[in-house]
């Protein structure tokens, strides 16, 4: 009698298998763009804008063009006679290359020098001499609307002010009946400040032409080498057969690297003209200053209330600062993301958002980090102003959550702005947290210490977001639309090769997309390599980011496997001469259903393949599944905090963080546990301690590790991770949901409610992130809100 | 990192280093532990013709007491050495309170004392402990050695006053005449950050009277600041809450901040406030904490 496989033991579901990527990475033999080294190879450097906004009115390359070992030195004007001084951006907008008329933030692409060797380039650089004549700044979305402010956007016709978009969702005449039928209106006012995702290794290319052959590879820093090739396809007109984008092991990405950066495409023209690979390695300021940063919106918030703690109805209104460029990269229909994916866990009956974008004087692409399209705000926004309106109807902040949440029965649900949210156990997810934080023993410590003079602080956020874009019906970056593809090959011993259009970037792909196939056809997880990242090899897929690859790629890979599963089911009944019907599955083994005894593996099955096929069946075992979501999987997490904070600073330290998760089922716990205590850390830093601003000048404060901070092992506190909690998906086919982002989104408000819950004695509605001391000891001090960025550089 | 050109040399003796140092002259630079040197050079702030690497020089890497209770450090002296010395921990409580708190880990692998007071950045943690033990710098140039104190060795921000071919080869602190005692508090917003609010305190007593004192302030001013009457104040006379207080006080008053993304001139002279208080009165433990 064979014993069945057991699933943990090959590194199935549900095991916490070790992550197969760290073997080279721990071993310093990961292979990142800035590794590769090509015969002939030249260097690229940027020559960047010191100003944030100023006519160009000359540009004087000769100096560079002289310096011994410069090959080539492109500017925007150079540029624009081969039509691309501007590239269209995801959000159809366009976005400059290198500089023509105007540079728009400080940081921005004026010049490139090409060169032998990168220090040479740099110098080049220097010798540039550029004249700008200096414009009014813009630094935020309140000077940008200011009558007769300077219009940045000058380049584009019909653009007469700063404004990107006015966009609306939700039904304001129900919301309007319902604010009128309250019984009360609590109302909020927030920012969340810029952020940057800032991974560690930068942004980067190695663009190589070869003029023989007209095929044009590029290494390069993406999350989404598919869509990268669609984009140099249609705006270089060359042809997409001709186009190898490939992505090597990525050094962190967190939404960071899928935007089209100009750094890439100078880098591609300038090997297309020296017919010579051409590397472009971005330092940690251009890339703090430059590329895709996060978040940045102000919101102007309400909610009718009902004296009992029903809430009635939300109003929203967002004022987002998008840069000089609207370069969102981001593929929804909506103009300002998933925003409108706040409150999906309460029942509420009417909403309304009005959401007005802007341009400024600061760099583009305002989307980006660990966050399905400004769910992060979304979050942020909806947990701050429950908690507000918990206070002001003097209802326990746990109680006032748990009568408005969605119930458990009450799924698919239709929330108020029209998303759809499959499921969830809401309540029971609270009940963990609040058991596991010790909440009623919690309030009565705080009332002993408050009469000691100590603060302590519980912050509570809870919250379902949509994570793993498509479904393609609604999602689509300029019009490809959002599904994925998995293409598994077993070989003739039973071994497996996977190739994804997804592309990790440290997510753990090579693990976990090995136990799906192993989990689908009980070969053990070890027998199965995973490949991502090489369009003439990968299948096509819509990258990673947004929590989407488990969602839609992991989905594609168990369809696939099904496939392969349907035609070993044929092999085995060949091999064990039965009809097909008579052939049962489990893991790793067909059998006869009449003799169990009698069976065949899947390996046997995959030699009978090559080997051993029925007259008429195609030789070989493998398959492929374009996998197109019926619809975003929803995730939920309870995250409760609490803090002392010290009255006399205003310093403020985490005595207990708790998490709990429901992501569904969990491929690899471990994984998945990693995944949260990251955006935990995240969380923290940008309650704590994470931002970017800009002086008056438009000098953006940030733009190194010394000013923009990173949390480091010393200060992050400990996370206390829940897990008893799963909900299935139930339309993914192995039921799970997204997690890479759900800490970095629900976390932030749980440690600013926190910090406001120790000092609501104060009566201080809000203190904006980041709650540096400084700003906490304000509130304490004057009992006032501390709103907006904080202050850069002033003369008393 | 692509820093500029540069020429390169590592000399083995110090009258070598010296002669280098003429020769490159307002151009030249000493590289030591190279933790402010070297990323002012990768951003090309800093673009020196000459580095002079000291590293290669024999008998700098220590720290000593003298018999009279004098303590010296040498120039290739690291944070760390200072961070992990029993010496310190015994008998120089200022000293070893500010040395876990400079920079992180990396930074202390590396990084001098001695470098960090040439370099005189107004938010220098080790500027102020010196300054409040009234140390000074040993600077050894073509006509022999000279001693320099540390409250004369700062001229402005980044600015001192040695000559283009001297290199600061020691650090002194002076032998306590009572019992030592002291601290150093720093408000940072993560590990690795410049301080917030830095305050130094050495005090010396005997019996319950209190002989000598130095309280110093780190980036609260363009340079670091030497609250010399808050000191003042408290000699002569025992330790007494009114006392501190006034201490307090007087220092707040003779701070100098700015107000920056780190915080408000206001918020900075509070903490000033607030850490000369802890530090003379070994509040409780939100102290280290806040640190």
């Amino acid at each position: 009698m064979s014993q069945a496989l057991d699933e943990i033991k090959i590194g199935g579901l549900g095991a916490s298998r070790k992550r197969v990527e760290d073997n080279r990475f721990i071993r310093g033999k990961g292979n990142y763009v800035d590794d590769i080294v090509l015969p002939g190879m030249l260097h690229m450097e940027i020559l960047r804008s010191p100003l944030a906004h100023a006519r160009i009115v000359s540009i004087d390359a000769s100096k560079a063009w002289e310096i011994p070992g410069v090959h080539l030195v492109m500017t925007g004007e150079m540029m624009a006679t081969r039509n691309l001084a501007w590239m269209p951006t995801l959000s159809y907008d366009t976005q400059a290359v290198l500089a023509t008329d105007k540079v728009r933030f400080q940081g921005q692409e004026v010049a490139c020098v090409i060169a032998d060797d990168p220090y040479i380039a740099k110098d080049a650089c220097e010798a540039i001499d550029v004249t700008y004549e200096a414009l009014p700044v813009i630094v935020s979305p309140a000077q940008a609307l200011a009558p007769g402010a300077t219009v940045i956007r000058d380049d584009k016709e019909n653009q007469n002010d700063n404004v990107i978009f006015h966009w609306e969702v939700g039904d304001a005449e129900g919301t309007s009946r319902a604010f009128a039928e309250a019984d009360m209106v609590s109302r909020l006012q927030l920012h969340y400040p810029r952020s940057h995702p800032s991974p560690i290794e930068c942004c980067g290319s190695i663009a190589d032409f070869n003029r023989a052959t007209e095929k044009l590879t590029v290494y390069m820093t993406t999350q989404a080498p598919h869509i990268i090739r669609a984009a140099v396809a249609l705006v270089a007109e060359l042809p997409e057969q001709m186009i190898r984008i490939i992505s090597p092991d990525i050094g962190g990405g967190f939404g960071n690297k899928v935007p089209v950066y100009p750094g890439y495409v100078c880098s591609i023209l300038a090997s297309i003209l020296l017919e010579r690979p051409v590397k472009w390695i971005e330092d940690k300021t251009g890339n703090l200053i430059s590329t895709g940063f996060a978040r940045d919106v102000y919101l102007d918030g309400e909610m009718a209330l009902r004296r009992d703690g029903k809430i009635l109805a939300i109003r929203m209104h967002t004022d987002s600062d998008h840069g000089a460029f609207f370069s969102d990269a981001q593929p929804s229909k909506f103009k300002i993301g998933l925003m409108h994916s706040a409150f999906a866990c309460y029942d509420i009956p009417y909403a309304h958002m009005i959401s007005r974008g802007t341009y400024t004087n600061k760099a583009p692409g305002g989307v980006a980090y660990r966050c399905s399209f400004r769910v992060t705000e979304a979050m942020f926004f909806q947990e701050r102003m429950v908690q507000a309106a918990a206070v002001d109807l003097g209802m326990d902040q746990a109680e006032f959550r748990r009568m408005n949440f969605v119930r458990d029965d009450d799924f698919p649900h239709r929330t108020p702005f029209g998303f759809l949210t499959d499921s969830g156990q809401y309540g029971a997810c609270l009940d963990v947290g609040l058991k596991a934080v010790g909440y009623d023993n919690f309030l009565q410590q705080q009332e002993e210490a408050r009469s000691r003079g100590r603060l302590l602080g519980i912050g509570i956020s809870t919250m379902t977001e949509p994570l793993g874009a498509g479904n393609s019906r609604e999602y689509d970056i300029l019009g490809i639309k959002m599904f994925d593809s998995a293409e598994i090959r077993v070989h003739m011993t039973g071994k497996a090769m996977v190739r994804t259009g997804a592309r990790g970037q440290g997510q753990g792909h090579e693990t976990t997309w090995a136990q799906i196939v192993s989990h689908e056809l009980g070969l053990p997880a070890d027998d199965i390599t995973v490949e991502e990242g090489d369009t003439d090899t990968a299948p096509f897929g819509m990258g990673t980011y947004a929590s989407r690859s488990t969602p839609v790629a992991g989905a594609a890979i168990a369809m696939a496997a099904r496939k392969i599963r349907a035609k070993a089911r044929r092999l085995a009944a060949h091999l064990l001469e039965v009809s097909e019907e008579d052939v049962e599955w489990e893991l790793g083994r067909f059998y006869v259903r009449s003799a169990p005894d009698r069976g065949v593996t899947i390996q046997e099955c995959a030699m009978a393949a090559y080997s051993n096929m029925p007259d008429g069946m195609e030789p070989g075992l493998q398959n492929q599944s374009f996998y197109d979501p019926p619809n975003l999987t929803w995730p939920f997490a309870c995250y409760i905090v609490t803090v002392e904070v010290d009255p006399e600073t205003g310093v403020w330290d985490v005595t207990n963080m708790v998490a709990v998760d429901d992501c569904g089922v969990r491929i690899n716990p471990m994984i998945v546990e990693g995944q949260i205590m990251g955006g935990l850390t995240e969380a923290y830093a940008m309650a704590n301690m994470q931002f970017i601003t800009f002086d008056a000048e438009g000098n953006c404060v940030g733009s190194n590790y010394m000013d923009y901070l990173l949390p480091t092992a010393w200060e992050t506190p400990g996370f206390e991770l829940h897990s008893e909690i799963m909900t299935e998906c139930p339309h993914h086919p192995i039921g799970a949901k997204g997690i890479g982002e759900c800490a970095a989104v629900g976390g932030p408000a749980a440690f600013v409610n926190a910090v406001m819950d120790a000092i609501s004695y104060t009566g201080v509605r809000n203190v904006d992130m980041p709650m540096l001391p400084d700003r906490v000891w304000e509130a304490m001090k004057y009992r006032r809100d501390v709103s907006g960025a904080p202050p850069v550089l002033t003369d008393e | 990192m692509y820093p500029s050109r540069f020429r390169y040399e590592a000399p083995r003796s110090l009258d070598e280093a010296i002669t280098l140092l003429r020769e490159g002259g307002d151009d030249a630079k000493v590289l030591a532990g190279g933790q402010s040197l070297v990323p002012l050079m990768k951003l090309r702030f800093a673009s020196p013709e000459l580095i002079v690497d000291i590293n290669n020089l024999p008998g700098l890497d220590y720290h000593r007491e003298d018999p009279d209770g004098t303590l010296h450090v040498g120039a290739l002296c690291r944070h760390v050495d200072l961070e992990r010395s029993e010496l310190l921990k015994s008998k120089q409580p200022t000293m070893a309170a500010a040395a876990p708190l400079i920079a992180d880990p990396i930074v202390r692998n590396r990084g001098t004392l001695v470098g960090s007071l040439c370099h005189a950045d107004p938010q220098g943690d080790w500027a102020s402990v010196a300054l409040a033990l009234g140390g000074s710098i040993v600077a050894h140039g073509p006509g022999g050695r000279r001693t320099i104190k540390v409250a004369d060795f700062v001229t402005g921000p980044f600015q001192n006053v040695l000559e283009p071919d001297e290199i600061a080869v020691e650090a002194i602190i002076p032998a306590a005449r009572g019992a030592r005692a002291g601290g150093y508090l720093k408000l940072e917003r993560r590990v690795g950050d410049f301080a917030t609010v830095g305050v130094a305190v050495a005090i010396e007593t005997s019996g319950d009277t209190v002989t000598r004192a130095g309280i110093a302030l780190t980036g609260v001013g363009g340079s670091t600041i030497g609250a010399t009457a808050a000191a003042e104040a408290l000699v002569g006379e025992p330790l007494t809450e009114q006392k501190i207080e006034l201490a307090a006080q007087l220092a707040a008053d003779v701070s100098r901040p700015r107000t920056d993304h780190r915080g408000s001139a206001e918020y900075k002279r509070h903490i000033v406030h607030t850490f000369v208080v802890r530090l003379l009165s070994r509040a409780d433990g939100f102290a280290e904490r806040a640190a």
